[in-house]
C-alpha cells in the first residue's frame, strides 16, 4: 500500500509522517515518532501494553490503523511527565511500587490518566473496571491500585491548592 | 536489628524512573546503523525427518540471507546441563515449532510472507505426546528408554513402615499441566558480528553467561570475542533463562553470514507456541498413617513431562523431588522420580521449578489424609508439621528457629478460618454459591539445589568510579524482581553511604564478572550476601589506605574514594562464594543439606462455587511467610502479591491446549491471565527470623509464593463442593461434569 501524509497532534505537538493508510498507530508513534515508550505486548488488543489516549478516550495503538487516527490528538507516556517533573500517577507507580518489569507500566499509566479523568475518586470497582483491559504479569495488581488512590489523593489536594 | 538506614526500608525502584516515564529501554526499542530484521521458518510436524525445503514463489530470496544449520561454524547446539538441543534441526525434527532455518532482510513486513512461502516436506514418524505415552516406551523418541532423568530419595524404611499393623493407608493422584510465562514483553534479540570485535549480542534475558556460553559453542569464537549485554527485560519468571540462548544464536548466525546487525523479535504468537513452559508434571502418593494422624511414611512417584529436549529438566525434577514432601516431619519417605521425553517443545525454567507441581499434589493429597483419619486440615498439619532439630525429607536437619504451627495458626487467625468454616458448613447446604475455605503450608529451598552453588562459585564485584560513585558488578539481572535495588541497598548500607550514590554496572559480559544465573531465589540472598562481603572489602581497603576514617558522612566516602582512585588508578574489591560451614550434599544418596535455606509459609484462601456458572472465584487470599529479613517491604510485598496472582492464574485459568504438541491457544486471547477484576485482595504477611548467610539476614522470595496457591485454592473448593479435585488448572467445565455425574448418580440411587 502506497503511503500516504497524515497530520497528528501528538503531546501537543503537530506531526507528519507519510505511511501506508493502514499502518497501526502504535508502529507511527515507535518506528515514525521515535516515541518508543508506547510498548508492544500482544498485537491484538488484549494486554493494553500499547494503550495512549486518542482525543481523550482510551485505545490500544495497535488496533488503530493512522488512517482512523488522522488529525487526533494523541497522548503517550512521553507527554505524560517528564524524569524531573512526574505527573501525580507517575509518582504514586513509583512510590507504591505499582511498577516491576515496567513493559506494562506506560500503558497502565495512561489507563489510570483516563480513569481518574472520569472518576477523580474512584471505587474499588471502579479502579478494577478501568484498569482490566490493561494486564499485568509482575504485581498482582495490589501496588498498582494502591497506586491509583494515592494518584487520586494526590491530585484531589494539588487541584485544591 | 533495627539500626540499618536502607535496609529493611521501602527505597525506591533504582530504575523506577526510567519506567514511569516510558525511558526505559527495551530490546524493540534498540535500533543500530544498517540493522536488518531475521525470522525463524518452523517446524510443523511432532517427530519426522525433513525431505526437502522450497523458497516458493513471489518472495524475492536473492535478498535475503539464509542460515540454517550448515552455516553454523561451531557446534549446533544450545548448551545447558547436556548438548542435545539443536541451534537449528538439521535433516530431524523432534517437536512441532523446532527452528528449521533462519531468513533476514531490511523489510520487516516480508519476513512473515517470506516465512509462509518456505515449503517443507517431512516424512513423518510416530511421536508420544504426555507421560503416559511416554512411559510406555513403545515408541522411543530420546535416549534409549525416553527417560530424561530419573532420582530416587530415600530416608528410613518405608517399606517396613507400611507393613505395620493398625494403620491407615491413603492413595492419591493429581496433575498438573504446562503454564506459560506470559511476560508482557516478547522474546527478542539484537546481533552485531565484525571481525575485529567479534560477536556482540544485546537481549530480553535472565542469564548473560548462559547466552555467553552457547555463543561460544555455536560460534567456535574465543571467550574475549563474544560479549552479551542484557537490556531492560520486562518481565521473564524462569522464561528468560534457557530459551534466549536460542534466540541469541539465530541472531549471532544471521549477523555473521548476512554482514549487518540483526534484530529478531518474536510476536505474541511464536512466543507463545515456540518457546518453555511448565512442566506438566504426574504425583502419584501413598502414605501411611496412624490412627490418630502421625505421619509414618509416603511412598511418591513424582513425573514431569519435559519435552522433546533435556534442557533444564533434571533440575527442574531434582527441585520437585525434593520439595515432595512439603514441611512435614517424615520418619520414612521414598520419592521416585521421572522427567520423561516427549514430543512437545522441551520444558523449561519457571518460577518455583518444579516446586509448584510436586507441593500442589503434597497439600491437596494431606487434605485427604487427615479427612481419612477423621480429623481437620488444620489439626492433621499440627501434629505432622516440621519443628527446629527435626530432619527434612533429604535427612537435612532443621537449624533454624521454625514455628510453622504458629505461623499456621497466625494465617488461619488473619483470614478468620475456623468462624468461616463453621458458617460456610452451615450455610452451604441451602445455597447454589458453594464457599469453601481451605489452606496450604509449604517451603520453598533458596538457591541451586545441593552442591549447585558451590558449582556455580559466583564472583561478585564493588567498585568505584573516578567520580567517586560506588558501582555493583555483577551478572545477575533486574527483570522487575527488584535486583536492581535490593543490591544497591546492600552496597549502600554495608558502605555506609548514601543509596543513590550506588548503581549497578551494566549486565555486560565484557563488563562484570560472573555471579551465577539469576534464578532459584538466590540474588538477594547469596548474591546479596557477595555484595554485602565485596563491599565491606572495599571499604576496608579505603581506611587501611588512610584516606578514610569511621565515623565518615556519604561525602567523605565519595571523597575518598576519589583520591584513591587519583593516586591508585582505581578501587575494586571482588568476592567469592564460600559455602555456609557444616553443609553437605550427596549427589547419589540425594541427602544432606539440599538448601542453605529454606523460606515457610501458610496461605489460605476463600473460595466461591456458583453451581449455575461452575465458576470459582477466589474471595480473599492471606499469604503469610517466613524469608528472613525483608530488605525492602513494598519490592517483597510486590513479589508475594504478583506471585500468588501466577498461582491463581495456574489454577483456575491458565490451560495450555496442546494438539501433538502444537500449543493451539497461543494468543492473550485464548490463554486466559488474572485480569484486574479477576483477583482477590492478596492479604501479605511477613515473619521475619534474619538468616545468618544471607545478605542483612534475607532468604530466598521469588518462587515461594507460586507453591501455595493451586493447593490452598483447591482445597478450599474441596471444602464448597465435598468434590475432590485434583488436577490443575481446574476450569468451569471440569467442575460441571464432575458435579454433574455426581447428580446423575445421586439421581439413579434415588430411582432404585
Amino acid at each position: 500500500m502506497s503511503a500516504r501524509r497524515f497530520s497528528l497532534c501528538v503531546n501537543g505537538v503537530e506531526r507528519f509522517v507519510d505511511v501506508p493508510p493502514m499502518a497501526r498507530l502504535l508502529d507511527v508513534l515507535r518506528h515514525e515518532l521515535g516515541l518508543t515508550g508506547t510498548k508492544e505486548g500482544c498485537g491484538e488488543g488484549e494486554c493494553g501494553s500499547c494503550s495512549v489516549l486518542m482525543n481523550g478516550e482510551l485505545v490500544n495503538s495497535c488496533l488503530v490503523p493512522i488512517a482512523q487516527a488522522g488529525g487526533a490528538s494523541i497522548l503517550t507516556i512521553e507527554g505524560v511527565g517528564e524524569q524531573a517533573r512526574l505527573h501525580p500517577v507517575q509518582k504514586a507507580f513509583l512510590e507504591c511500587g505499582g511498577a516491576q518489569c515496567g513493559i506494562c507500566t506506560p500503558g497502565m499509566i495512561l489507563a489510570t490518566v483516563h480513569l481518574l479523568g472520569k472518576h477523580p475518586r474512584p471505587t474499588q470497582e471502579e479502579i478494577h473496571e478501568g484498569l482490566n483491559g490493561n494486564l499485568c504479569r509482575c504485581t498482582g495488581y495490589m501496588r498498582i491500585f494502591e497506586a491509583v488512590e494515592k494518584a487520586a489523593c494526590a491530585m484531589e489536594s494539588g487541584a485544591m491548592e | 536489628m533495627q539500626k540499618e538506614r536502607i535496609v529493611g526500608k521501602p527505597v525506591f525502584r533504582k530504575e523506577g524512573i526510567a519506567k514511569v516515564c516510558g525511558a526505559a529501554r527495551y530490546i524493540d526499542d534498540f535500533s543500530l546503523p544498517g540493522m536488518i530484521f531475521g525470522a525463524t521458518v518452523r517446524n510443523a510436524i511432532p517427530r519426522g525427518r525433513v525431505l526437502n525445503i522450497e523458497f516458493g514463489p513471489g518472495i524475492p530470496w536473492d535478498e535475503f540471507t539464509v542460515v540454517t544449520a550448515k552455516d553454523i561454524p561451531g557446534k549446533n547446539y544450545i548448551a545447558l546441563i547436556n548438548q542435545d538441543w539443536p541451534c537449528l534441526a538439521d535433516g530431524f525434527v523432534n517437536h512441532p515449532q523446532e527452528a528449521i532455518l533462519l531468513l533476514a532482510h531490511p523489510d520487516r513486513q516480508l519476513l512473515p510472507l517470506a516465512v509462509a512461502a518456505v515449503r517443507i516436506e517431512y516424512e513423518e514418524l510416530p511421536s508420544v505426546h504426555s507421560i503416559e505415552e511416554s512411559e510406555l516406551q513403545q515408541t522411543i523418541v530420546w535416549g534409549d528408554d525416553n527417560i530424561i532423568k530419573s532420582y530416587v530419595m530415600e530416608k528410613g524404611d518405608v517399606d517396613a513402615a507400611f507393613a505395620l499393623p493398625e494403620i491407615v493407608i491413603v492413595k492419591g493422584e493429581y496433575s498438573t499441566g504446562a503454564q506459560e510465562h506470559l511476560y508482557i514483553e516478547n522474546n527478542g534479540a539484537i546481533a552485531a558480528y565484525s571481525e575485529r570485535d567479534g560477536v556482540t549480542l544485546w537481549g530480553s534475558l535472565q542469564c548473560p553467561f548462559y547466552a555467553h556460553k552457547s555463543l561460544l559453542g555455536v560460534t567456535g569464537l574465543p571467550e574475549d570475542k563474544v560479549r552479551v549485554i542484557q537490556v531492560e527485560t520486562g518481565g521473564a519468571f524462569g522464561g528468560k533463562e534457557d530459551y534466549p540462548s536460542m534466540i541469541a544464536a539465530h541472531a549471532v548466525l544471521l549477523a555473521m553470514k548476512s554482514g549487518h546487525p540483526v534484530k529478531i523479535i518474536y510476536d505474541r504468537m511464536e512466543d507463545m507456541a515456540a518457546t518453555t513452559k511448565r512442566h506438566p508434571s504426574r504425583a502419584r502418593h501413598r502414605t501411611a498413617v496412624t490412627k490418630d494422624g502421625k505421619l509414618l511414611a509416603a511412598d511418591i512417584e513424582f513425573c514431569l513431562d519435559g519435552g522433546a529436549y533435556s534442557t533444564l529438566s533434571s533440575t527442574v525434577l531434582s527441585r520437585g523431588t525434593i520439595h515432595s514432601g512439603g514441611p512435614y516431619y517424615w520418619p520414612n519417605i521414598r520419592v521416585r522420580s521421572k522427567a520423561f521425553a516427549t514430543n512437545t517443545p522441551p520444558h523449561g525454567a519457571f518460577r518455583g521449578f518444579g516446586a509448584p507441581q510436586s507441593l500442589f499434589a503434597t497439600e491437596r493429597h494431606m487434605d485427604r489424609v487427615a479427612k481419612a483419619v477423621g480429623l481437620t486440615p488444620e489439626e492433621f498439619r499440627r501434629r505432622n508439621l516440621l519443628r527446629t532439630g527435626e530432619t527434612t525429607c533429604t535427612g537435612q536437619v532443621i537449624r533454624q528457629q521454625i514455628d510453622l504451627e504458629g505461623w499456621m495458626e497466625s494465617a488461619l487467625d488473619h483470614a478468620g478460618y475456623y468462624e468461616k468454616r463453621a458458617r460456610f458448613d452451615r450455610e452451604n447446604t441451602d445455597s447454589l454459591r458453594k464457599k469453601g475455605i481451605g489452606l496450604a503450608v509449604f517451603l520453598h529451598g533458596a538457591g541451586f539445589t545441593g552442591s549447585g552453588e558451590r558449582y556455580l562459585n559466583s564472583l561478585v564485584g564493588v567498585d568505584a568510579t573516578a567520580e567517586g560513585r560506588v558501582r555493583v558488578l555483577v551478572s545477575s539481572t533486574e527483570f522487575g524482581q527488584g535486583t536492581n535495588t535490593i543490591l544497591c541497598q546492600v552496597a549502600a548500607e554495608t558502605l555506609g553511604i548514601d543509596y543513590e550514590v550506588v548503581e549497578m554496572a551494566p549486565a555486560d559480559t565484557s563488563v562484570v564478572p560472573n555471579s551465577g544465573p539469576t534464578v532459584a531465589s538466590r540474588t538477594t540472598m547469596v548474591v546479596g550476601g557477595l555484595v554485602h562481603s565485596a563491599a565491606l572489602g572495599l571499604k576496608q581497603t579505603l581506611i587501611a589506605s588512610g584516606l578514610l576514617s569511621e565515623p565518615y558522612t556519604s561525602d567523605a566516602f565519595q571523597n575518598a574514594a576519589k583520591s584513591y582512585i587519583a593516586k591508585h588508578g582505581a578501587l575494586c574489591s571482588m568476592s567469592r562464594y564460600q559455602a555456609p560451614p557444616n553443609v553437605y550434599w550427596d549427589d547419589q544418596k540425594y541427602s544432606g543439606e539440599a538448601y542453605a535455606a529454606y523460606s515457610w509459609a501458610a496461605y489460605v484462601a476463600e473460595v466461591t462455587v456458583d453451581l449455575t456458572a461452575y465458576f470459582v472465584t477466589v474471595d480473599d487470599f492471606v499469604a503469610l511467610q517466613e524469608v528472613g529479613r525483608v530488605l525492602n517491604p513494598v519490592l517483597a510485598r510486590g513479589q508475594i502479591e504478583g506471585g500468588v496472582a501466577q498461582g491463581i492464574g495456574y489454577a483456575l485459568y491458565e490451560k495450555v491446549v496442546w494438539d501433538r504438541g502444537l500449543m493451539m491457544n497461543n494468543q492473550m486471547t485464548n490463554y486466559i491471565m488474572p485480569t484486574s477484576q479477576d483477583l482477590p485482595p492478596i492479604r501479605v504477611f511477613f515473619e521475619e527470623i534474619p538468616f545468618e548467610y544471607g545478605a542483612y539476614g534475607a532468604k530466598g522470595i521469588g518462587e515461594l509464593p507460586m507453591d501455595g496457591p493451586a493447593p490452598a485454592i483447591l482445597n478450599a473448593i474441596a471444602h464448597a463442593t465435598g468434590e475432590d479435585f485434583n488436577a490443575i488448572p481446574l476450569l468451569p467445565e471440569d467442575i460441571a461434569e464432575r458435579l454433574a455425574a455426581r447428580t446423575s448418580i445421586a439421581k439413579e440411587m434415588a430411582a432404585v
